[in-house]
C-alpha cells in the first residue's frame, strides 16, 4: 500500500483505465466467486434463468390439467393431484415467475440504461435472490413430495384455515409468499435508489427511458401492494395456523373477508406489477425498430404512473359476489373501467409511432405487435368483468381464465419474448436465430388463442373454474379438447424458444455493442458488459442519447473515477447533476448466509415453531458478519484488491469533482 | 368475433348443450337485463377491437411503405399524430362512460330487493352439497331437502344464504349471477324465472376436494305444480308398507345411516348429510354428480369414495340383501 497526492486522472488513456476497472472488477473464480458473487448481471442472469425454470415447471402443470380437462370425466388425475396441480401453478406464474422475472429483468437493464456501475445495494442483491431461490426451492420440492398446497393460489380462508386444512400444504404456500415478498421488496428498493441517485449525469427525470419508468413505477407498487400480502399471508394466517390466533375464525369472532380485502389489495396491484414492466419493453422495442422517438413521451410516463396509481382502486372487483355495499361497488367499477383509459392511450401512441416511424419487421417487433392484437383482447374483457351485474355472471368462471390469461399472456409474456429476442445479445453478446424466433412467435401466437379463446365459451356455458373435471351431459367436451390442443402448441413453441436459445448462447451471431441501432445507454457498452459496465460513465444529453452521439459522432463520458476501487458516481434526484463518489462493496459470502438463516427461520417454523429462535440467532450472526465495520481507506490511498501498486506520479491538483470530457471512442 | 368463434366450434363439431348451465340462454329477468348488457358490451368490444388491429396494420404497412421507399422515420410530433390520439382517447373515455352509466342501471335493476312477496328460501352449502330449507309464514310450513330447488313461475324467490364450513358460491347461470355463502355471514340474493324448465347449477367458489361436483337443479314449475310438490314436500315419510321396505328401514336404523341423516317421521333426525324424507322424488344424488337409480344409489352407497373422492360419506359394508331391502326402503321416500 503506497500513500500519494490522488492524481488527476483527466486526459489518461481509456486501455489504461479498462486495464486498471478489469483488476479492481475482476470477479472471483470457480464455485466461491459464484456463491460471492454481487455483480448485477451475474445475479439478475441467474434470477432471470431460475424464474424461466419455475416457468417450465408451472407451465408443465397446465399441461397436465389441460389433459386432464380434454374429456369429461377423465381420470388422469384425481381431484387431490388436480387441486395441487392448479394451486401450484397459478401461486408460482404469479410469485415466482411474472413478478420476479419483471424484477430480475429490471435489476440486470437499470444500471445498464441509467448508465451507471451496479444496483445501489449490490449485497442486498444477493440476498434477494437467494431467498427467492429459497422460496421457489421450497414450493416445488413439496409439491413433487405431494406437499404442495392444494387450496388454490389465493388460500382463501376458512378453507385454508386450519380446521380446513390440516397438514403442512397451506403452511408451504404461506412461507413461500414471504420468501417472495422479501426479494420483492429487496428488488424495489435497489431500483427505486439505482434510479433515483445512480443516473448518469444529465439524465434529467425528462431524459429516462421508458422501460426504467416502468420499472420505477413497479418498484413504487411493490412497496405499497407486498406489505399487505406479507402480512395477510406470513403473520395472520400462518399464525392462525401454527399458533392457532383466531384472526380469520368466525367462530372466534374472526372474518374471512378480512381475509379477501387484504389479499386482493395485493393481489390486484400485482397484475399491474407484472404487466407495466411490460408496457416498458414494448415501448423500447417500438422505439428502435421504427427508429423514431415514441410519440407522446409526458403522456406515456404519465400513463404508467396514472395505471400504478388506479391499480390500488380495483381490488374489490375481485369479491363482487361477497357482500359489499352497492356504492363501494359502484366505485371499484368506475375505477375499474377507467384503468382501461392509459392502456388506451399508450396503445395509441405506440400506434402513431409506427405510423411515422420506420419499421424493421424483427421477431422482437413482432412480439411488441403481438402483444398489442392479444392483450387487447383482454383489456375489453376486462372491461366488461368490471361491470357487477356482468362480473356476477362470469366470476370465478372459464371466461375469467380466458380474460386473465390473455391479459397476462399478451401484456407480459409477449413483451417478455420480445424482450428477450431484443436483450439477448446485450446480455451474451450473440444474437438469438431470427427464422427460429418467428416460429416461436407465430406458433405461441396461434397456441394462445387457440387454448383461451374457447375459454370465453366455457365460461357462458356455465363452467367454473378450479374443476378437476365435469360431467358429459355439460357439452363442455369439445371446447375444451380445442384448448387442449392448443396446450400443445404452446409447448411446442416453448421448445423452439429454448431451442434457440441454447442454439445461440454458443453459436449465434456475434452482436457487437450495439446491433440493433437503439438509442438509449445499454447499447453503449461492450455485449455482454464487462463487471463494470462502462470503462467512463456516459454523460447524456438528450432522450435517446446514442442516436444524438450518432448524430454528434461522440458520446460524451465522465471521467475523473477512480479506477483502483469500485467507485460510482451520485447525482441529484430530478437533474442528475453530480453529487458525490462513492464506492461498492466487494463479493461478500454474508449474504448467501444470510439467506440460510431466513430459510431455517421460514422453513422450520412450518414445523416446529421454536424454528423461529434458532433463525433469529443465525440471521444476528449473519448481520454482525454482514455489517462488519470495513476497513476505510483514506482518499489519498492508492490500492487495489488484488495487487498494492505504486501510485502515478501526481499530475497536479486533484480535480474537485469529475468533470465531463468528450471521447469519440465511446460513440457507437 | 363470438359468431366467428362460435362457427369455429361448430366446424370442430363441437355440440354445446345449449340451455343446460349457460348465461346465453336467460330465462328469467335478471340474467335476461345481463344478456342483454352482454350483447352491448360484446358488440361494442368487437367494434374497438377491429378497429384498434385496423389501425395498427394500417399504421405498420405506412412505415413499411416508407421503409421500402428509403423515406426516413418523420421526426418530431406532427399535429395530426396529436390529434389522432387525442381523438382516440376522447373516444375511448365516451365508450367508457356510456358503458358504465348502462351497467350501472343494470346492477341497479338486477339487485334491488323484490317488494312483490318473494318466496324465501334459505340455502347452505356444505362440503360438498346444498342444503334447501323452504320457510314460510308458520314454522309448521319449514321443510329442508338438498340439491334441488323448486320453484314457481314468475315469482321472486330470496335466498338466504349461509355457509356450514368453507366459502361457496351459488350460481344458477340461467337464472342470475353468484353470490358467495360465507361462514359467519348471512347474504341473500333473489331471482325469478319466467320459463318453467330445469336449471343447472354449480358452487362457483373453489371449496375443496369436490368441488367440481357440489351441483344443483332449480326446477322452475307452474304455480299450482309447485303447490303440490310443496305439500308433498312438507308431509313426512309414509310408514313403509312393503315387507322389503320395513326391513330396509330397520337397516337404515342401525347401521350407521341414522348417524347423519334425516328422514321426517322417523328416529333418524341427524342434519350433517343431506335429509332423505323424499330422496326417491329427486332427480340426482351426490348433489348432480349421478342420476337417481337404483343401480347408481347402490353404488353410492357402498363406495361413496369411487364416486366423489373426499366425500364426507364413509363406505358402508351392508350384506347384499340387506342392501338390496335398503334400497327398496330409500325408493320408497318419494
Amino acid at each position: 500500500m503506497t500513500t500519494a497526492a490522488l492524481p488527476d486522472r483527466r486526459g489518461r488513456d481509456i486501455e489504461v483505465e479498462r486495464a486498471e476497472l478489469a483488476a479492481t472488477w475482476r470477479p472471483r473464480p470457480g464455485l466461491w466467486g459464484w456463491l460471492t458473487s454481487v455483480d448485477h448481471k451475474s445475479i439478475a442472469k441467474r434470477y432471470i434463468i431460475t424464474c424461466m425454470l419455475w416457468f417450465l415447471l408451472a407451465g408443465v402443470n397446465a399441461a397436465l390439467m389441460r389433459l386432464q380437462l380434454s374429456r369429461p370425466e377423465n381420470s388422469l388425475v384425481g381431484p387431490d393431484r388436480y387441486n395441487q396441480l392448479f394451486t401450484v401453478h397459478g401461486s408460482a406464474m404469479m410469485f415466482l415467475f411474472a413478478v420476479p422475472v419483471m424484477t430480475a429483468m429490471a435489476l440486470y437493464l437499470v444500471p445498464l440504461m441509467v448508465g451507471t456501475r451496479d444496483v445501489a445495494y449490490p449485497r442486498l442483491n444477493a440476498l434477494g435472490y437467494w431467498v427467492f431461490l429459497t422460496g421457489g426451492l421450497f414450493l416445488f420440492v413439496s409439491f413433487y413430495l405431494n406437499m404442495g398446497p392444494d387450496q388454490g393460489w389465493f388460500s382463501y380462508v376458512p378453507l385454508a384455515g386450519p380446521q380446513q386444512s390440516p397438514g403442512h400444504r397451506v403452511d408451504v404456500w404461506a412461507q413461500m409468499v414471504t420468501f417472495t415478498e422479501i426479494a420483492g421488496l429487496i428488488a424495489a428498493v435497489e431500483i427505486i435508489v439505482t434510479v433515483f441517485k445512480l443516473r448518469a449525469p444529465g439524465m434529467s427525470l425528462n431524459r429516462i427511458p421508458l422501460y426504467v419508468w416502468s420499472a420505477l413505477v413497479i418498484a413504487f407498487m411493490i412497496i405499497f401492494a407486498m406489505p399487505s400480502v406479507a402480512i395477510v399471508s406470513t403473520l395472520m394466517l400462518a399464525m392462525d395456523r401454527l399458533v392457532a390466533t383466531q384472526f380469520f375464525n368466525p367462530a372466534e369472532g374472526g372474518d374471512a373477508i378480512l381475509y379477501q380485502h387484504m389479499f386482493w389489495f395485493f393481489a390486484h396491484p400485482e397484475v399491474y406489477i407484472m404487466f407495466i414492466p411490460g408496457l416498458g419493453f414494448v415501448s423500447e422495442i417500438v422505439e428502435t425498430f421504427t427508429g423514431r422517438k415514441i410519440f407522446g413521451y409526458p403522456v406515456m410516463v404519465l400513463s404508467l404512473f396514472l395505471t400504478g396509481f388506479v391499480a390500488f382502486g380495483l381490488w374489490v372487483h375481485h369479491m363482487f359476489a361477497t357482500p359489499i355495499p352497492q356504492l363501494g361497488q359502484t366505485f371499484f367499477t368506475a375505477a375499474s373501467v377507467l384503468i382501461a383509459v392509459p392502456s388506451g392511450v399508450q396503445i395509441f401512441c405506440w400506434i402513431a409511432t409506427i405510423w411515422a416511424g420506420r419499421p424493421r419487421f424483427t421477431t422482437a417487433f413482432l412480439w411488441a405487435l403481438g402483444f398489442i392484437v392479444v392483450f387487447t383482447i383482454g383489456g375489453l374483457t376486462g372491461v366488461m368483468v368490471a361491470s357487477v351485474p356482468f362480473d356476477l355472471q362470469v366470476h370465478d368462471t372459464y371466461f375469467v381464465v380466458a380474460h386473465f390469461h390473455y391479459v397476462i399472456i399478451g401484456g407480459v409474456l409477449f413483451p417478455l419474448f420480445g424482450a428477450f429476442y431484443f436483450w439477448f445479445p446485450k446480455i451474451f453478446g450473440r444474437l438469438l436465430d431470427e427464422r427460429l424466433g418467428k416460429w416461436h412467435f407465430w406458433l405461441f401466437f396461434v397456441g394462445v388463442n387457440v387454448t383461451f379463446f374457447p375459454m370465453h365459451l366455457l365460461g357462458l356455458d356455465g363452467m367454473p373454474r378450479r374443476v378437476y373435471t365435469y360431467i358429459p351431459e355439460t357439452g363442455w367436451g369439445d371446447l375444451n379438447m380445442l384448448a387442449t390442443v392448443g396446450s400443445w402448441i404452446i409447448a411446442a413453441s416453448v421448445v423452439v424458444f429454448l431451442v434457440n436459445v441454447l442454439k445461440s448462447v454458443r453459436g449465434g451471431a456475434v452482436a457487437g455493442p450495439n446491433p440493433w441501432g437503439s438509442p438509449s445507454l445499454e447499447w453503449a457498452t461492450s455485449s455482454p458488459p464487462e463487471p463494470w459496465n462502462f470503462t467512463r460513465i456516459p454523460a447524456v444529453e438528450s432522450r435517446t442519447p446514442l442516436w444524438t452521439a450518432s448524430e454528434a459522432a461522440e458520446l460524451p463520458v465522465v471521467t475523473g473515477l477512480r479506477t483502483d476501487r469500485r467507485e460510482f458516481l451520485v447525482t441529484s434526484a430530478l437533474d442528475a447533476v453530480p453529487e458525490s463518489r462513492h464506492e461498492l462493496p466487494e463479493e461478500s459470502i454474508w449474504p448467501l448466509l444470510m439467506a440460510v438463516a431466513i430459510g431455517v427461520t421460514f422453513i422450520g417454523a412450518v414445523w416446529r415453531f421454536w424454528a423461529y429462535g434458532v433463525g433469529f440467532a443465525m440471521a444476528t450472526i449473519a448481520f454482525a458478519g454482514w455489517a462488519w465495520p470495513r476497513r476505510t481507506r483514506p482518499e489519498d490511498v492508492v490500492w487495489s484488491r488484488r495487487r498494492a501498486r505504486p501510485a502515478p506520479a501526481p499530475l497536479g491538483a486533484p480535480p474537485a469533482a469529475p468533470s465531463a470530457a468528450r471521447s469519440p471512442e465511446a460513440a457507437p | 368475433m363470438k359468431r366467428a368463434a362460435v362457427c369455429a366450434a361448430l366446424l370442430l363439431g363441437a355440440c354445446r348443450g345449449a340451455t343446460y348451465q349457460s348465461v346465453l340462454e336467460p330465462k328469467g329477468p335478471q340474467a335476461a337485463h345481463v344478456h342483454q348488457l352482454w350483447r352491448f358490451a360484446l358488440v361494442v368490444a368487437a367494434v374497438v377491437y377491429a378497429l384498434t388491429v385496423l389501425a395498427l396494420l394500417w399504421a405498420a404497412w405506412r412505415g413499411s411503405r416508407r421503409a421500402r421507399d428509403g423515406m426516413p422515420p418523420v421526426e418530431g410530433d406532427r399535429p395530426g399524430m396529436t390529434r389522432a390520439v387525442s381523438l382516440g382517447t376522447g373516444v375511448t373515455v365516451a365508450i367508457l362512460l356510456v358503458f358504465l352509466v348502462y351497467d350501472l342501471s343494470v346492477g341497479r335493476t338486477t339487485t334491488g330487493v323484490p317488494i312483490r312477496d318473494p318466496l324465501t328460501i334459505e340455502l347452505t352449502g356444505h362440503q360438498w352439497w346444498w342444503e334447501v330449507t323452504y320457510s314460510g309464514p308458520s314454522p309448521r310450513d319449514r321443510f329442508t331437502t338438498a340439491n334441488e330447488i323448486h320453484i314457481p313461475v314468475g315469482r321472486p324467490v330470496l335466498f338466504v344464504l349461509n355457509a356450514d364450513d368453507v366459502i361457496h358460491s351459488f350460481w344458477v347461470p340461467n337464472l342470475a349471477g353468484k353470490k358467495d355463502l360465507i361462514p359467519g355471514r348471512t347474504t341473500s340474493v333473489w331471482f325469478q324465472a319466467d320459463t318453467p324448465g330445469v336449471y343447472r347449477g354449480q358452487c362457483a367458489e373453489f371449496c375443496g376436494y369436490q368441488h367440481a361436483k357440489m351441483a344443483l337443479f332449480v326446477v322452475a314449475e307452474p304455480t299450482s305444480q309447485y303447490r303440490q310438490w310443496a305439500e308433498a314436500s312438507l308431509a313426512q315419510a309414509a310408514p313403509p308398507s312393503d315387507p322389503a321396505a320395513v326391513r330396509g328401514q330397520q337397516v337404515f336404523m342401525k347401521s350407521s345411516c341414522a348417524l347423519c341423516h334425516n328422514i321426517e317421521g322417523t328416529l333418524a333426525g341427524s342434519h350433517a348429510g343431506p335429509d332423505l324424507t323424499h330422496l326417491a322424488s329427486r332427480r340426482t344424488l351426490a348433489a348432480g354428480t349421478i342420476r337417481n337409480t337404483r343401480g347408481n344409489l347402490a353404488g353410492w352407497i357402498v363406495d361413496p369414495q369411487r364416486i366423489k373422492p373426499g366425500a364426507h360419506m364413509p363406505p358402508n359394508q351392508l350384506a347384499p340383501d340387506d342392501l338390496e331391502a335398503l334400497l327398496t326402503y330409500l325408493q320408497s321416500l318419494r
